[in-house]
């Protein structure tokens, strides 16, 4: 948490394949979550969402989405239950 | 916006009256359904083409008794999603016989021509690029139909048993 | 079974080749992903959690020893090694690239396979019983009608864009293994006085949000009209389903606000104006695809009974296996046989390419190169000669492929869930498998008898938790995993929709409750009386009390 708010980072599915992708700090996207860019910020949040709708009207990704994650040990993890799923696969 | 009839670009010699305009004197209008059930006698009396636009709640019984006096009707599609002029289209055609032009409007894809084709619309507004192409592309995409409906094409059903008929004859 | 001729052929090539049109203008962005969506749906493909999943018909529940190798094929080429049965007779592959698909499709379609209306707001597969054709208790094989309906139903041009998707099933048999009340339609056969076949016409079952058995619209069709008949209902659903709010769109809701009486008024009116019409059945349409269901070449044998008896003595593992998993067939000197997809440690309904290939070399060997489906995310291999059960049994067992657990505990349907659905709300597949765990002693196994697990990861019911004589739904709490217990459910001509049990448990206490449960069941049956009766005759409130204690209305968390 930072200054109360949760930390977020943007994910979305690769249009061309379907898995599951994180937007990184530089732009672009990386399927290992440890790569993507970890939010802190709120006035940051809406330029580099904005960056993340550009590519899915570019058709690079599909419906990228803002998600709360916490950071342990200097590693991101979603917050809910389902997009830690997203980042890590399948439970079984 | 394109239009395209019977195969081909067409230039759209109608015009799509909102509900508080003035009736134009001439030429081919198009009004909504409550509009032609508040001035029918009106618009029947204009001697000009008149056409009704039926939005995808509204039910082509209302009109079934005039349909000889329209030279068009057109049917909205709100969302391509919204499958209800398919039916329309079709109760116009085969239950009440309507011979005129039978308009698709609003989001109208042409992922959904043959849909359309087949369910009796012989005129399309298309959106985008190159329309005719992108109307012919679609129209070649298939030439195999399980169903009948009242367009006329053979379905498979037929073929195969005119084809044995066929064999049998030998 | 039916085999494609050269217009079945064209149209799935012309539909192949379409989509492939449709992949390029998507990633080209000439379709954005709002219009691309219903076309992709409507060709089986998903976007779930980590990637495409694409869902496959097999229509009916037929499969020929050829498509299920094309599925192995599938499994290595463009997945990860392995497939997914589901609870309407498809096969469904998690990790599959949208620019792939095209190439895929292809492959199928050259084995008559598809995956068209598997998805969408259409008419999807058409399922049936997975013992069509075999069983003792049919009156007639259905598949000859199902073909008929899935030929209808493919890209109807009226029918393609319906309020919400609909789902059809036909029963041949009285003993309905097709779960015909719970769907939008279901086709239940009988036949007259005088020996003719025709159908009961239900219509407005469903699960999910709202789950309702079917209303019978119609007590009688002959198969001429069932095509005018069923149009009619679509028609009618077409023009009145609402379209307002996705959770209120299936025929059910409109069935049941207008009542069935008027529903019924409406789609008579219209059904008289287009009985007549190209819509009935040329007799010999129904005669050629009859020809295709043919009985194959059964040999003219008697009962093996003694053969078996001394197989039987010689074997306890082989007479469980007998008893549990193989079903009576109408031809002396057969047997049907059932292949449960629920080994310990796996998904339910899971298999991989392998084992795919090894089932296909079985089905040429024993059953006529051909395979079921069955809704509970089994295999059958339904024309087994009686003198090679035991054979069979063999190289069944050494695949892990015999486990005698068909219809009992561990035989659990199981949704994928949030492991790979974007829709769950929970994981199904642990809960399934810590309960597979728990009971792995097959005399126990037999012991509690037919007690049919259905366990759903939200409430789209995919999984049929309703319908369960155990339902299990998980449900989302403040991001945990609860789930909530039903009892009491059935799928068959008996069917009923479970009563909630109680507030929901943790994942980790649905273990100890369903253990609770089968003991309370065991202190109240009589003398062979399976759950489902004993839960009937006493009620919910032992079980509750079993589960919760005597405070059952306590907050579990």
């Amino acid at each position: 948490m930072y200054n109360g708010r949760p930390m977020r980072m943007i994910i979305a599915n690769r249009l061309n394949d379907g898995r599951v992708v994180f937007y990184k700090a530089g732009g672009g996207w990386d399927i290992d979550i440890a790569a993507g860019a970890v939010i802190e910020v709120e006035a940051e949040e809406a330029g580099l969402f904005a960056a993340a709708k550009a590519d899915e009207a570019g058709c690079k990704v599909v419906d990228p989405q803002l998600i709360d994650v916490q950071v342990d040990g200097g590693k991101p993890r979603p917050v809910a239950i389902r997009e830690a799923i997203r980042a890590f696969g399948p439970t079984i | 916006m394109a239009l395209i009839r019977d195969d081909q670009l067409a230039d759209d010699d109608s015009r799509l009256l909102t509900d508080d305009e003035a009736l134009p004197g001439t030429g081919k209008i198009v009004v909504s359904l409550a509009r032609w059930q508040k001035e029918r006698e009106t618009l029947v009396a204009r001697k000009a083409p008149v056409g009704v636009r039926l939005k995808s709640d509204e039910s082509p019984e209302a009109i079934a008794a005039d349909l000889d006096r329209l030279a068009l009707v057109e049917l909205e599609f709100p969302k391509f999603r919204d499958g209800r002029a398919y039916s329309n289209a079709r109760i116009l055609r085969e239950r009440y016989g309507f011979g005129g032009e039978l308009r698709a409007v609003g989001d109208v894809l042409m992922e959904q021509l043959h849909f359309m084709l087949r369910t009796g619309f012989n005129a399309f507004e298309i959106a985008g690029p190159d329309p005719l192409e992108q109307y012919r592309t679609a129209k070649a995409e298939f030439s195999v139909w399980y169903q009948p409906t009242g367009d006329g094409r053979p379905t498979a059903i037929s073929l195969r048993h005119r084809m044995a008929g066929n064999r049998n004859e030998r | 079974m039916y085999r494609y001729d050269e217009f079945d052929r064209k149209l799935v090539i012309e539909r192949a080749n379409q989509f492939e049109r449709q992949v390029k203008r998507r990633l080209s962005g000439e379709l954005n992903e709002d219009q691309f969506r219903p076309l992709r749906l409507m060709n089986g493909l998903y976007l779930q959690l980590h990637a495409y999943m694409l869902r496959i018909n097999v229509p009916y529940g037929t499969l020929s020893s050829r498509q299920l190798r094309c599925f192995a094929h599938v499994a290595r080429r463009y997945d990860r090694g392995f497939g997914h049965f589901t609870t309407r007779q498809n096969i469904q592959y998690n990790w599959i690239k949208l620019e792939e698909t095209p190439a895929l499709l292809h492959e199928l379609a050259a084995v008559e396979i598809t995956g068209i209306q598997s998805s969408g707001n259409c008419v999807r597969n058409i399922t049936s019983d997975q013992y069509a054709g075999c069983a003792k208790d049919e009156l007639a094989d259905p598949r000859k009608y199902c073909e008929l309906l899935r030929q209808y139903s493919v890209l109807h041009p009226e029918f393609s864009y319906l309020p919400r998707k609909f789902k059809i099933a036909v029963t041949g048999s009285p003993k309905d293994r097709a779960a015909v009340a719970v769907h939008d339609i279901g086709l239940r056969m009988h036949r007259n006085e005088q020996g003719e076949i025709g159908f009961e016409v239900l219509v407005g079952g469903g699960l999910g949000r709202t789950p309702w058995i079917a209303h019978t619209i119609r007590k009688w069709i002959e198969p001429e009209h069932i095509l005018s008949y069923i149009e009619s209902i679509l028609r009618v659903y077409n023009l009145h389903g609402r379209r307002d709010n996705i959770h209120k769109a299936r025929i059910k809701i409109i069935v049941n606000q207008m009542g069935i009486d008027k529903y019924r008024e409406l789609v008579e009116a219209e059904w008289q104006r287009i009985k007549d019409s190209a819509l009935k059945v040329p007799a010999e349409e129904i005669e050629r695809i009859d020809r295709y269901f043919a009985p194959p070449a059964y040999a003219k044998l008697g009962d093996a009974t003694e053969l078996l008896g001394r197989q039987r003595k010689a074997s306890r593992e082989f007479d469980r296996w007998l008893d549990a998993n193989t079903v009576e067939h109408k031809v002396p000197g057969y047997r049907i046989v059932n292949l449960t997809l629920k080994a310990l440690g796996k998904p339910p309904g899971d298999i991989d390419a392998d084992t795919m290939d090894a089932v296909a070399d079985l089905a040429d060997r024993y059953s006529f190169g051909e395979i079921r489906i069955s809704h509970r995310q089994n295999l059958c291999f339904v024309d087994v000669r009686q003198d090679q059960l035991h054979e069979l049994w063999q190289a069944l067992d050494a695949l892990g492929l015999a486990s005698p657990n068909l219809d009992s505990i561990t035989d659990i349907i199981c949704c994928p869930g949030l492991d790979y659905c974007a829709l769950a709300n929970a994981r199904s597949i642990p809960v399934a498998m810590d309960i597979r765990k728990r009971f792995v002693d097959v005399d126990e196994l037999a012991d509690i008898g037919e007690l049919k697990i259905n366990i759903s990861g939200c409430m789209n019911a995919c999984g049929h938790h309703h319908v369960g004589h155990i339902g299990i739904l998980g449900v989302d709490k403040r991001n945990e995993e609860f789930f909530q217990l039903t009892l009491g459910g059935s799928s068959d001509q008996n069917a009923s929709l479970g009563d909630r049990l109680g507030p929901g448990l943790p994942q980790s206490a649905v273990p100890d409750a369903i253990a609770a449960i089968v003991e309370r069941y065991k202190s109240l049956r009589s003398e062979g009386e399976r759950f489902l009766d004993t839960y009937r005759r006493v009620g919910i409130e032992p079980f509750r009390e079993a589960v919760y204690g005597k405070d059952s209305e306590k907050a579990v968390a």
